[in-house]
């Protein structure tokens, strides 16, 4: 019992309430609704927390200003000189920036046609976003479901601003992933004969998220790190690339990693190059707490940019709606949406359900926001924030004892580490920053708008729209993860040796920073977070 | 405020901290012993000892709170074996196993690895089911390891168990539990095509229509 003596009072009302809230189904939002819960409570809508960038490719493009202020920045090799004639520390067919999902499918996939890959990656291997996703993967895999009945719920989630070619590829190899997975011995939950236990998420139409439990990324992520190691492929870690190397023709071939232990930089020759860095939480746009892995800070996204890469969406930020917000030591940390999906309702401070609890992600965001901010019914805590309630409880009435442990193992086990029984006490949840809806544009050929550059995974954009669903990027990340590698290596064969290796697109840049002003001495990519004295 | 000592220097820090945001605090930028930051990664395993105190203790930096006097060090990497393999090569049999990880079978049920693992998983049973050849009792009990290596740490027979658990959680989704049939089906469908026409009319509506569809379209229950 973590709760203070306050919170134990409000905590009552829930208990109060709930008898007379398990079966009644709170009544979801018009269209109009919707749009206007959005407009005024989403922090997309909120144009002071951006600023348009003043260089590269996408000039004019709103940011976020975290973000703004990672591309409108300094190269960190700007006073190094590099002998890029010099033989490379590696040399290979295939780069693979970023050891995550998407950055490990690329792999598989690109030295199963026989490429020589390179995994170069900032922390460990899996030390990754897709390590964290509990709440499922979704694919159209029942009889009841197709991909074309995917693909409206993935649009109309993105408030169908998604580029159509690129939901379309994400929901057509859905079920060739989750094939994929089955085959490499991933533990999917199921029934006895073999047929995939799926449920709801925020947004979708039919049962088709696919879970491991509430350690789906975790068990997808470990699986096909396994995967990686099993056929030998290199992988080096705590070496984050921090430069793209293009060749004479602009053409992308390789990148500058540096050596986070040795402080050193190490060139990296290759045919094509695939950014898969993930996402930005680490750069808490409007101070916002992330429920994002450390190394989740754009680099990607600013290397990639600097090259000449488009972005699209970039100003388009998911808040999950459900971040813990109490004890101090869960501030962001995802609550899934599973539990949600299981029955748990977010509550207000008198105890009353204020919205339907499976909302899009962007729209039940807005609604806790709006429940505290325009209403005053958020729940006062003693770290001087406030939060909404999730009852939690109500799950175990709902599908019985047991439920919560059986399904949300991980969640039971986080707050019960901080003394929270969740299936006894409801949680305390607030809006927490969560993904990274746009990226670098693609193509349905995971290709950016840089010759011999891919991108994939929560780097790329465009597939998602404006608002992902819970589901679909564990999805994307290995749909466009395995696309790259299979375009990467094939496009790799038709290379000899990339030629004029050169770093001159910085000059560029920097020139442009210069004459604008607008680097005000910044260095990027950040590459980490710095919390020290906060 | 508390007192810790990260690798027996003193810091002072607000008691609220987890270990991880204490070394943050101090002063450390991290880079190894830190990656989801959320219990999930087994990035940042630690051992610490209580001042006063003899026992070492251990846990998980991003999910223990600091206490006054905490002496701790965290585990940077932990050299542990992988065996590789070709899951088409290999079986759920014991003597597969044997071959990849012969030292499961030496385990001295000391059951040290039990008491450091931060999830409290029955380490030295599922090493036991393993032993077995219980594949899929050993998939279950294992599942939620984070591989941390705690375990390997402390056990007096070298036995790699994240490693032997995995690759047993492997062997059972793969060989033991059933495929999912009507999954291959789809599969095939959409690698014939015969998907296609269906997704094609979407991909080509335009924007009024999609809408039109997607608020009118029939949610399962
Ligand atoms: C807590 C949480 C829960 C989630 N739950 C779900 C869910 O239930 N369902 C779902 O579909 N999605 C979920 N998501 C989203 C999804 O997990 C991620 O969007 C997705 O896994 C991203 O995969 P990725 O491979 O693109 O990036 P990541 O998995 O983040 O991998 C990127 C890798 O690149 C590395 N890297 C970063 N910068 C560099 C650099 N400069 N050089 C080299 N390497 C670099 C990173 O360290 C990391 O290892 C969740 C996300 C979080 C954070
Ligand atoms: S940092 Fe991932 S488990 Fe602690």
């Amino acid at each position: 019992m973590v709760y203070t003596p306050q919170l134990t009072e409000l905590m009552k009302k829930v208990e109060e309430t709930r008898s007379s809230r398990v079966g009644v189904d709170f009544p979801r939002m018009t269209q109009e609704e919707r749009r206007d819960v959005l407009e005024k409570f989403h922090p997309d809508y909120n144009l002071e927390g951006f600023r348009e960038i003043k260089v590269g490719v996408n000039k004019g493009a709103r940011m976020p200003i975290e973000m703004a202020d990672v591309f409108e920045a300094y190269s960190r090799i700007r006073d190094l000189e590099f002998d890029l004639k010099a033989d490379p520390h590696y040399d290979v067919d295939v780069l693979v920036i970023g050891g995550g999902g998407a950055g490990a499918s690329a792999a598989l996939e690109a030295h199963s046609t026989g490429a020589v890959v390179l995994v170069a990656t900032k922390l460990r291997f899996g030390d990754a976003n897709t390590m964290m996703a509990q709440g499922g993967i979704q694919a159209a895999d029942k009889p009841n479901d197709t991909p074309a009945t995917h693909f409206l719920d993935v649009m109309g989630g993105g408030r169908l601003e998604n580029v159509p070619e690129l939901a379309r590829a994400l929901v057509m190899d859905a079920p060739l992933v989750i094939k994929w997975l089955e085959d490499m011995g991933t533990m999917f939950d199921k029934k006895d004969d073999g047929t995939m236990i799926t449920g709801h998420g925020g947004g979708t139409s039919r049962k088709r998220m696919h879970t491991a439990r509430d350690y789906t990324g975790a068990e997808i992520m470990r699986t096909l790190r396994d995967e990686v190691l099993n056929k030998g492929i290199n992988v080096v870690e705590f070496s984050p690339a921090v430069e793209i190397i293009l060749d004479e023709q602009g053409r992308a071939a390789g990148a500058v990693l540096y050596n986070l232990e040795t402080e050193q930089y190490e060139i990296a020759r290759a045919k094509t190059v695939i950014i898969a860095t993930g996402g930005s939480g680490r750069l808490h746009y409007r101070g916002f707490p992330t429920s994002n892995h450390h190394g989740a800070t754009a680099d990607g996204l600013v290397l990639g940019y600097r090259a000449g890469a488009k972005t699209i969406y970039a100003d388009s930020i998911q808040y999950h709606p459900t971040g813990g917000a109490y004890p101090p030591q869960l501030l962001g940390l995802l609550v899934t949406e599973k539990t949600r999906g299981l029955g748990a309702t977010p509550l207000n401070i008198n105890g009353e359900q204020f919205v339907y609890h499976l909302e899009t992600r962007d729209v039940e965001s807005s609604a806790i926001l709006r429940e505290c901010e325009e209403r005053g019914l958020g729940v006062p805590l003693p770290t001087g924030i406030e939060a909404v309630w999730l009852d939690s409880p109500l799950i175990e009435i709902i599908h019985g004892e047991g439920t919560i442990e059986r399904q949300l193992p991980a969640m039971l086990r986080q707050f019960q580490r901080f003394d929270v029984d969740i299936r006894k006490e409801p949680m305390l949840i607030f809006p927490t920053l969560h993904y990274q809806n746009g990226g670098l544009l693609i193509d349905d050929d995971a290709h950016s708008t840089v010759e011999n550059l891919y991108a994939a995974g929560e780097a790329a954009g465009g597939i998602h729209g404006t608002n992902r669903l819970m589901g679909n990027s564990l999805l994307d990340i290995i749909v466009f993860g395995r696309r790259a590698g299979r375009n990467a290596a094939a496009k790799s064969r038709e290379i000899a040796v990339p030629d004029g290796l050169n770093l001159e697109h910085l000059d560029s840049y920097h020139q442009e920073l210069d004459n604008t002003g607008a680097g005000d001495g910044r260095i990027s990519p950040m590459v980490l977070p710095h919390y020290t004295h906060r | 405020m508390v007192d810790v000592f990260i690798m027996g220097k003193r810091y002072t820090v607000p008691e609220t901290l987890t270990i991880l945001d204490s070394m943050e605090y101090a002063g450390y930028q991290m880079t190894r012993g830190c990656g989801c930051r959320a219990g999930f990664c087994g990035a940042c395993a630690t051992v610490y000892r209580m001042a006063g105190g003899y026992e070492l203790l251990v846990g998980l930096a991003c999910q223990t709170k600091v206490e006054d006097g905490m002496y701790l060090a965290q585990i940077p990497f932990f050299p542990g074996r992988k065996a590789q393999f070709d899951l088409e090569e290999i079986k759920p049999s014991v003597a597969h196993f044997a071959q990849l990880y012969p030292e499961v079978y030496r385990c001295l049920g000391c059951s040290s690895c039990n008491k450091v693992c931060p999830q409290d998983i029955d380490v030295m049973q599922y090493i036991a089911y393993i032993q077995r050849g219980d594949f899929e009792k050993a998939a279950d009990l294992s599942f939620d390891c984070l591989m941390c290596g705690l375990c390997v740490s402390r056990c007096p027979a070298n036995i790699v168990h994240y490693n032997a658990a995995l690759t047993a959680r492997r062997l059972y989704s793969r060989y033991i539990a059933n495929p999912d049939r009507f999954l291959a089906e789809r599969a095939q469908a959409i690698e014939n095509g015969e998907l296609d026409a269906e997704i094609d009319k979407l991909v080509k509506a335009d924007k009024d229509k999609l809408q039109e569809l997607y608020n009118n379209r029939e949610i399962e229950k």
